[in-house]
């Protein structure tokens, strides 16, 4: 399980958490909502301690990783898939690189064996046969789930995923939902999505929080908020369907 | 995955600057004989002229101008493509998986400038004799056997090997400051010239103090 207790952060003297509290189940998809620009990028940088924050605490399985080190953090990000919301491949690597890259890191798998692995992940986000190919050469879609099968690779416990259909035509913001969902169900990760993008409530979420001026608002399960009383929740969530 | 960031750093910074190098350290070998002749001619010394040319090429401006050279080339190069990998959040991804950018793109850099810079400068000065010696000889009608007896009797190793130890100084500091600047925070195709700009200024400056204080230090 992840806990936020009362997070806070400032960034260039404005206040973008003001005391977040919220905990996120184990094995299941929560959706961070929240307008641009209130603070859901930076809670997932908080998350996986690529910046710290001005007080309050943040639980991962037990553990506060506020006063971790570098060297201390990284044996929880090694449990982390990260999906960022450009995509965040190497330019310079292949696909079959970039996937690679986190196995290379932290296994000792033979050129066989991660050759293998590859293969497996492309085939699961639907692209297998585009190892070679550099990531420049892709789409907006193609890059996203490139960077899903590299998120995927370690076969994370957690997968954070920023934005995942950012920029992308609602065709392919549907199947990288489906994807991400169908992901989640087979590896059982727990899944926490930071996004503006109302569609993912229906398509994705178990439990739905909404970030507003600096604070969760409101949680609970689609449903509940859908049917929450709050004037602000009911605003945020027009047009949501289930 | 390290061990080919090397390699291509390596190949980046050293044999992919040859070619220029080949060129500038040539023409400077060039001037530098037709300089020192025309100042030793004025009191009669212009036998010196192999000597003055070899100390000051193996000594200082060999050295230095590959330093600038490479920093030119290389440093600007270097801090864009951090600067990119900054802005587009690669640097952030190589973080979360628990991989350390320092240990992954600025050591391997580090290593390249250490190594490659004393060797394409011993590169540079070989050509930069070699022009000399053509201006000294070919068009100054110095006598070939008095230009090398002057070089080989005033120009001895330690000139050669100091000169050297100030290239392995000047490879640290022309890459440290590349991904000094590649690596800072910044926003926007603004910010990675800003970067490659701020590699180049920063690196000659602090190759210049270097030098002054190597040159103190080692001769």
């Amino acid at each position: 399980m992840i806990k936020l207790v009362n997070l806070t952060k400032s960034i260039e003297n404005k206040r973008v958490l003001q005391g977040v509290n919220l905990e996120i189940e184990r094995e299941q998809i929560t959706l961070i909502l929240g307008q641009s620009g209130v603070g859901k990028t930076v809670l997932l940088r908080l998350l996986l301690g690529l910046i710290k924050p001005d007080g309050g605490e943040i639980w991962i399985e037990g553990e506060n990783i506020v006063p971790l080190n570098e060297r201390e953090l990284d044996s929880v990000r090694k449990r982390c898939g990260v999906l960022f919301q450009g995509g965040a491949l190497f330019d310079s690597l292949t696909v079959g690189e970039n996937i690679a890259f986190p196995l290379r890191q932290h296994t000792h798998l033979s050129e066989r064996e991660l050759h293998g692995k590859v293969h497996e992940k492309l085939e699961q986000v639907g692209l297998d046969g585009i190892e070679r190919q550099k990531p420049a050469e892709l789409s907006g879609g193609m890059r996203k789930r490139v960077a899903l099968a590299r998120a995927l690779a370690l076969d994370p416990e957690i997968l954070l995923l920023d934005e995942p259909t950012a920029g992308l035509d609602p065709v392919t913001g549907r199947a990288i939902a489906d994807l991400i969902h169908e992901t989640q169900m087979r590896s059982k990760a727990t899944c926490v999505a930071v996004t503006h993008d109302l569609t993912l409530v229906e398509r994705l979420a178990d439990r739905v929080a909404l970030l507003h001026d600096g604070k969760i608002l409101a949680v609970g399960t689609p449903h509940e908020m859908l049917s929450s009383s709050d004037s602000l929740v009911k605003e945020f969530l027009k047009g949501v369907e289930l | 995955m390290w061990w080919m960031q090397l390699i291509k750093q390596m190949e980046f910074l050293g044999v992919r600057s040859v070619p220029v190098l080949l060129l500038t350290g040539g023409f400077t070998g060039m001037v530098l004989a037709l300089q020192s002749f025309q100042a030793l001619e004025r009191f009669g010394g212009q036998i010196l002229v192999g000597a003055i040319a070899s100390l000051g090429q193996a000594r200082e401006l060999g050295p230095i101008l590959t330093a600038f050279l490479v920093a030119g080339r290389v440093g600007s190069a270097m801090a864009a493509e951090l600067a990119s990998m900054q802005i587009s959040e690669q640097i952030d991804a190589l973080r979360a998986m628990a991989v350390s950018p320092f240990k992954f793109l600025v050591v391997p850099r580090l290593i390249a400038g250490v190594t490659m810079l004393p060797i394409v400068t011993v590169i540079a000065n070989f050509i930069g004799t070699l022009g000399s010696y053509l201006v000294a000889v070919i068009f100054l009608h110095v006598n070939a056997g008095i230009y090398w007896n002057q070089v080989f009797l005033f120009v001895g190793p330690q000139d050669l090997l100091n000169g050297l130890l100030k290239s392995v100084f000047f490879g640290l500091i022309l890459t440290g400051a590349a991904c000094w600047a590649g690596l800072e925070e910044r926003v926007g195709a603004e910010g990675i010239g800003r970067a490659a700009t701020a590699a180049v200024v920063r690196g000659y400056v602090l190759i210049l103090i270097a030098d002054y204080f190597l040159t103190d230090l080692l001769f």
